[in-house]
């Protein structure tokens, strides 16, 4: 089989879970859109993997190793996140992404500069 | 022991007083009373034995360099000669006296531990600038000094007045002492080392390149160690501290160091006839100047002060004459008695609860207070103004007869002009001296008007130290003067008959002039009533004293005049006694030439600070708080359009690669 086919359709999964991750207001569907993307990559480590040792440049599988990696640590994290996300749904009564802005810069906060200002006019 | 060990402990064991005192003060109180009195005591007995051991005879000396320390060595050195002897033992013995006094007169003093060991480590600092014979070493006790007078003048630091005077008094030693450091570098460099011997025999070698720059830079911090005009201001405001510290710090001993310094060095100084006759007119204002000013004075610790200016005076007028012996003989005699004279004041102050003697002339009975002040005072003042049988007359002839024999062309190595000088301004203070010492006595002790308050019987460690006193005053001059010449340089100490006719004579008319304005001004007293007086009869004296010094100005509207028209200063003075009473006005012309240059750049750096640097600073921070307010909007906190641009960032990212890569 050639290489191109696989290339292309790891290129194309991976797409797919980019249009997920961006688009996607679901925070369970942006992680699976993240796991979308991320077999993309393992398909990709397999494929190369394949060829290389064809060639016989590489004799260790290192992709397929790699890959194994992945996979593991994949659960992992595809484990914590859901985990988060069933946190954030039971404190909120939402996951929707859009929502949760809590890190953006408010409005009434001036920001820490004019606080150091007001200090160091008192102590002067 | 060896005459060096006992030598080595008469500074260490005030010293080590002082380490242990401040230590234990806190939590033992019951040592601070024995750990101040004893060391000073012991090391009276020592210095006593190494004096006896000494003999006047060849100078014991014994030296050890620590370790090297550059170019020229410097050495715990020790040089005993006949005059560190018995300076030694007037240091010790004064600090002996004053600490049993203090034990009285601050006895109620929440800060009596730390006062206490302030006075014990400048009496190691002073007993070390005696004993030291290396200029380096010297120079420590000689700086340790002067922080202690700083904290001891300070000791009542709760009254503005005592703040003040302790900067002044710290500032402008210290003005001197940067011109002493800097002559000592130049002397030492001539001579190749810090060693007095070595110094001095440089000089008698004729090393020593440039002796007129040398002798004057020592000379302005002599000045400002021994209160010497025009460095002898901080001197008077130094009364705002306890009469303890006046007594030994600022009367007796501190002061005298510049002096004993000077006569250390006089080969120095005589190597230049230009300093020497700087030294006599320094001499010379020094004395007539303090005379009237202490003519003019209310306060009765500032009478004394002036006059502890005036009596240093006579001491550099003797070493711009060249005769340190009568120099060293003035500087013993005086210190007794001077210290007599404060500790007397003290107690006065305490019984009439004012420190003005014009409150002073309005009270009745105040000598029948406290007989031992007013007996031992009297002692005192007669000494002071050189009554003939007194110590102060033998010493102070002598001075006058060292002038007379430069002045009959006898000029070992003084200039005949500075004989003239001395001379003549001697005996004009020896007037001035009679004159103040009878306005003081007259006023403090025969004042008529109301009963003076009762303030009970002043503590015995007070009064006997008074009596202790009283012995060296009375007799030591007459006792010492044949003996001494055998101590010192050998110079005959003798009063001679010119001079002590005239200085006595003088310091007659000076007495009866006064007593003679007084007679006529006494009347008036009872006219106008004036006077503010602190009655705290079961306080200690410190305490009444504080508050006297605090209310002068309050009551009087200055701290040293007191508008007064029964004073016999105003006879005898006439116009110029509001000068004279605020020291002819040389406070105000530092204020003009140094103290407002010095606050005016002060506030022009404020403000180049504040308008200026903070300017600058804002604006530095200013500038990037903009551009994060600017970059803070793009914080959405939506985490989807973050990795929008992480991604359009990695796509031209990538591009840019390709299109490097392609040679594009």
């Amino acid at each position: 089989m050639h290489l191109a086919y696989p290339a292309v359709l790891s290129a194309l999964l991976f797409c797919t879970g980019l249009y997920g991750v961006l688009a996607r207001r679901n925070a369970i569907l942006v992680l699976m859109s993240v796991e979308l993307m991320l077999n993309a990559v393992n398909l990709n480590l397999v494929a190369f993997d394949v060829w290389l040792s064809r060639a016989a440049r590489d004799t260790l599988h290192s992709g397929q190793a790699l890959t194994l990696f992945t996979i593991t640590i994949a659960a992992a994290e595809i484990g914590i996140g859901l985990a988060i996300v069933l946190a954030v749904y039971r404190n909120r009564g939402t996951s929707d992404i859009d929502k949760l802005r809590d890190t953006a810069e408010g409005p009434g906060t001036e920001g820490p500069g004019s606080s150091a200002a007001e200090k160091a006019e008192a102590t002067a | 022991m060896t005459t060096t060990t006992l030598a080595v402990l008469v500074p260490l064991l005030p010293f080590l007083g002082a380490a242990a005192g401040l230590l234990l003060g806190r939590t033992a109180p019951r040592f601070v009373r024995p750990l101040a009195v004893l060391p000073p005591l012991a090391s009276l007995v020592l210095a006593a034995l190494v004096a006896v051991r000494q003999g006047g005879d060849q100078a014991i000396t014994a030296h050890t360099e620590l370790t090297p320390t550059g170019s020229v060595p410097i050495e715990l050195a020790l040089h005993i000669d006949g005059f560190a002897a018995l300076v030694a033992i007037l240091v010790a013995f004064v600090a002996a006296c004053v600490q049993i006094y203090s034990t009285g007169y601050l006895r109620d003093d929440p800060r009596y531990p730390s006062y206490a060991a302030l006075v014990s480590l400048f009496t190691s600092a002073m007993l070390l600038v005696v004993y030291s014979g290396d200029l380096i070493v010297l120079l420590v006790g000689w700086e340790v000094m002067g922080i202690c007078s700083y904290f001891l003048v300070g000791h009542y630091w709760e009254t503005p007045e005592a703040r003040a005077a302790s900067l002044k008094a710290f500032l402008v030693t210290k003005l001197g002492d940067v011109p002493f450091l800097i002559g000592l570098f130049a002397l030492a460099t001539d001579a190749g080392s810090f060693r007095i011997t070595r110094v001095l025999g440089a000089v008698a070698s004729g090393n020593l390149h440039h002796p007129t720059v040398v002798a004057l830079l020592l000379l302005a911090g002599v000045a400002g160690k021994s209160a010497q005009f025009p460095l002898h201001t901080w001197l008077p405001d130094a009364m705002a501290g306890p009469t303890p510290v006046s007594a030994l710090i600022h009367a007796a001993t501190m002061v005298a160091a510049g002096v004993y310094f000077v006569a250390r060095l006089l080969p120095v100084f005589e190597a230049s006839q230009a300093a020497m006759l700087v030294l006599a007119v320094m001499a010379a204002v020094t004395m007539v100047g303090s005379g009237l000013a202490a003519l003019a004075q209310d306060d009765i610790k500032r009478v004394l002060a002036y006059s502890t200016i005036g009596q240093l005076g006579y001491m550099t007028g003797a070493l711009a004459v060249g005769d340190r012996g009568a120099a060293v003989f003035h500087l013993l005699s005086h210190g007794a008695f001077k210290a007599l004279l404060f500790l007397a004041a003290g107690v006065i102050i305490h019984a009439a609860g004012t420190n003005s003697l014009a409150a002073m002339s309005r009270m009745h009975g105040l000598r029948d207070r406290v007989p031992d002040a007013y007996w031992t005072m009297t002692v005192a003042l007669l000494a002071l103004a050189a009554i003939p049988p007194f110590s102060g007359f033998f010493s102070k002839e002598s001075v006058l007869g060292a002038a007379e024999h430069v002045v009959d062309g006898h000029p070992d190595h003084a200039p005949c002009a500075a004989g003239w000088i001395v001379l003549v301004a001697g005996l004009l203070t020896a007037l001035l001296t009679a004159a103040y010492a009878t306005r003081l006595w007259l006023l403090a002790f025969r004042g008529r008007g109301a009963e003076a308050p009762d303030h009970g019987r002043q503590p015995l460690t007070m009064t006997v130290v008074l009596w202790v006193l009283a012995v060296p005053s009375l007799a030591f001059g007459g006792l010492a003067y044949r003996a001494l010449p055998g101590w010192f340089d050998g110079r005959d100490l003798t009063p001679t008959l010119l001079t002590s006719i005239l200085g006595t004579g003088l310091a007659l008319v000076g007495g009866l002039l006064t007593y003679g304005a007084w007679q006529r001004t006494t009347q008036l007293a009872a006219r106008v009533p004036l006077g503010a007086v602190a009655a705290h009869p079961e306080q200690d004296a410190g305490l009444v004293e504080a508050e006297a010094i605090a209310t002068h100005a309050p009551a009087y509207g200055d701290i040293a005049y007191a508008p007064d028209p029964a004073d016999p200063s105003r006879l005898l003075l006439g116009p110029l006694r509001r000068h004279a009473a605020v020291g002819f006005h040389l406070d105000a012309v530092y204020a003009a030439l140094f103290v407002r240059p010095v606050q005016a750049g002060a506030s022009l750096v404020r403000f180049l600070d504040r308008e200026v640097v903070e300017t600058y600073v804002q604006g530095a921070a200013g500038l990037p708080r903009l551009l994060g307010a600017a970059v803070r909007r793009a914080q959405t906190g939506n985490v989807q359009t973050y990795v929008s641009a992480l991604l359009a960032g990695t796509v031209v990212l990538a591009v840019a690669v390709v299109l490097v890569a392609t040679g594009a």
